[in-house]
């Protein structure tokens, strides 16, 4: 007989905003079931909010949804919402339970590995179980080295990086078993919600544009952006950047693309002085053509780029933009 | 208001990262260490909060090498007191560890707010503050960029970034630990001699941290660097023979227009 104590089981805590469920909740499920076979216990979807059952239907990749409703989870917020996925994990210890490694995801992964004295792993890229083993690969230093961990212990959070698996494999129609469970009690809170701010609109939508010209630091300064705003203009596209241009003022956050920016998909992303940081990786690995350029040929946005250039971006730019412009 | 800054030296991800022979961690002979650069956010932050309420600004930060010019850097730019908290950790140590020694450091140390940065590059065991906030039982948000104390000094608001752009705003009651994305205005720069000559006037503060078991809870047994099968195909020759054939690749997709 199949052993089903909890321990086999693997937990995802579903990541959703405004009623509409993340890609990366999908992800885990996905993930999720794979391991649940290996260990031969039930996929369990956390599901935390206010009126949320109804997502519960779209969980159908999970054998059980447990859903915990309460004013205090109306919205997110890190302490209400560790406090109740605590008490949730805490009476059916999960062997595996998968945060996303977003924003929302990372108080509640270090918060409950705090809480619970739970090994955390986090940047997670991959995870494997054998012979009762977990270990999980992470991708550490920006991109450029993986990680191979051996987790210790019965359970262990792990905290996944958005694109490391198919959401797809997470998408099941069916009608997962709903088990509702009442939170402790969440009076005591000091993280109160105010309000959602919608980015502004900038004077152009990044994510509508068939060709992005992205620049990064290896730019160097803000007088040096022009040179790459004409490579945008003779290519008919636009300009963006990572995160630490926009950080610096040089150019407005509608131009960011990333975790913490906006997710675009061109036709051609062409990434200048851009290192590829797992956060920047997030947001443009889905254009059709990725073209880099970059100094170092250890650069992580190799690993995504479908063509790339070591070189110093001040020797190739202004000649391709003039090549271009002169064609 | 009271702000700490505990800060941490990471490796400058733009030097080539060796692994050791045996393949477990980075080697550390050759590694060029710098102040992580959320860090550097965090301490503005603290600094321009100082500017409009008053009060310090206290940076800590574990002995892992390397650290003093840093803490003298970031005494330089205006922080008030400077703390290197001893000990043996020189071959790095995990995010629990370090979070249970600053969480002790803190005792004696007043605090209202603590900014860290959002996260380091090498943290596999997830964030310092995140754990420190919950061995201090304090509330803590990360990924911040924007803090605003409310009158009297007992909340804050902040705002943290979701993906896409949209950010939340939440009011947090103080003492919180938030982790900071980025301040509201790029970091300042301390020019050199400034940097020198609060060496010779000014003094670090020195702690021994006590002995802490935690570990990180699991073990490294490989660390290289990735295998992608679908890595770029590199176009070579000189700046002049590239951008030919950048310029007849975007031709052959159709991305030249007229
Ligand atoms: C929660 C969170 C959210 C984040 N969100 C985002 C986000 O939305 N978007 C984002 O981009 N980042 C984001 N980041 C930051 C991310 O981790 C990286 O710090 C950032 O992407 C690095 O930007 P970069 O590649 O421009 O700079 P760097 O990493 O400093 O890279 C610069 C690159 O330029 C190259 N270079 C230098 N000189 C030259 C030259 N002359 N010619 C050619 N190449 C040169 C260097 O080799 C290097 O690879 C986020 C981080 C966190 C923690
Ligand atoms: N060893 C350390 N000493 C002081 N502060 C640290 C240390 N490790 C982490 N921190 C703080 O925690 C933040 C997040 O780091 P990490 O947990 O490594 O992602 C850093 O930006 C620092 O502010």
């Amino acid at each position: 007989m199949q052993d089903l104590t909890p321990l086999n089981d693997m937990a995802v805590v579903i990541e959703h905003l405004e009623g509409k469920l993340a890609d990366i909740s999908f992800e885990m499920l996905g993930k999720g079931r794979e391991l649940a076979k290996v260990s031969g216990g039930r996929l369990l979807a956390l599901l935390l909010g206010r009126g949320v059952k109804g997502l519960a239907a779209e969980l159908g990749a999970a054998d059980t949804v447990v859903v915990t409703e309460h004013e205090a989870l109306a919205h997110y917020t890190p302490e209400a919402h560790k406090q109740a996925l605590a008490a949730i994990l805490k009476a059916r210890p999960p062997r595996v339970t998968l945060v996303a490694n977003t924003a929302m995801g990372m108080d509640l992964a270090a918060g409950l590995s705090g809480s619970l004295g739970w090994p955390l792993c986090a940047y997670v890229k991959d995870a494997r179980l054998a012979d009762g083993r977990l270990t999980a690969v992470s991708q550490i230093y920006g991109g450029k080295l993986l990680a191979h961990a051996d987790m210790e212990g019965p359970s262990a959070i792990l905290s996944v990086l958005a694109g490391s698996f198919p959401a797809d494999a997470g998408k099941a129609t069916g009608t997962p078993q709903v088990e509702e469970v009442a939170p402790p009690p969440l009076d005591k809170v000091r993280i109160r919600f105010k309000r959602l701010i919608q980015p502004e609109a900038g004077d152009v939508d990044i994510t509508r544009q068939a060709v992005l010209v992205s620049v990064g630091r290896g730019i160097q300064s803000k007088d040096n952006i022009p040179l790459v705003e004409e490579l945008a203009e003779a290519l008919g596209g636009a300009l963006s950047a990572s995160r630490p241009i926009v950080d610096q003022g040089w150019l407005p956050k509608t131009r960011q693309v990333g975790k913490s920016g906006m997710s675009v998909k061109p036709k051609l992303y062409v990434a200048v002085g851009i290192s590829g940081a797992p956060e920047h990786i997030e947001g443009m690995r889905g254009a059709e053509l990725i073209v880099a350029i970059n100094t170092d040929p250890n650069a992580p946005i190799f690993n995504v780029a479908h063509y790339g250039v070591v070189s110093d971006l001040f020797d190739v730019i202004p000649l391709l933009t003039e090549k271009i412009k002169s064609s | 208001m009271n702000i700490v800054v505990p800060v941490k030296m990471v490796p400058d991800l733009v030097e080539e990262l060796e692994v050791d022979a045996a393949g477990h961690a980075l080697d550390r002979s050759f590694l060029k260490l710098r102040i992580n650069e959320f860090d550097e956010h965090a301490l503005e932050e603290a600094l321009l909060l100082k500017a409009t309420h008053g009060g310090t600004v206290t940076v800590l930060a574990l002995d892992t090498g390397e650290v003093d010019e840093t803490l003298f850097t970031c005494l330089a730019k205006g922080a008030d007191r400077a703390v290197k908290i001893t000990g043996d950790f020189q071959e790095g140590v995990s995010s629990h560890a370090a979070a249970v020694v600053l969480a002790r450091a803190l005792g004696a140390v007043p605090h209202d707010l603590i900014l860290t940065g959002v996260q380091a590059a090498d943290d596999r065991d997830g964030q310092v503050g995140i754990l420190l906030a919950t061995a201090l039982d304090l509330p803590h948000v990360s990924v911040v960029s924007g803090v605003e104390p409310a009158p009297g000094g007992k909340a804050a608001t902040v705002r943290q970034e979701y993906s896409g752009g949209i950010m939340a705003e939440l009011e947090v009651d103080l003492p919180a630990v938030l982790g900071i994305q980025a301040a509201r205005a790029a970091p300042r720069y301390a020019p050199v001699s400034k940097v020198r000559q609060v060496m010779k006037t000014q003094k670090l503060e020195e702690i021994p941290a006590p002995p802490v078991e935690a570990g990180a809870g699991s073990t490294v047994s490989r660390l290289a660097k990735p295998e992608t099968a679908d890595r770029a195909e590199i176009l070579e020759g000189s700046p002049e023979e590239v951008a030919d054939r950048l310029l007849a690749l975007f031709a052959e997709r159709g991305f030249l227009k007229r």
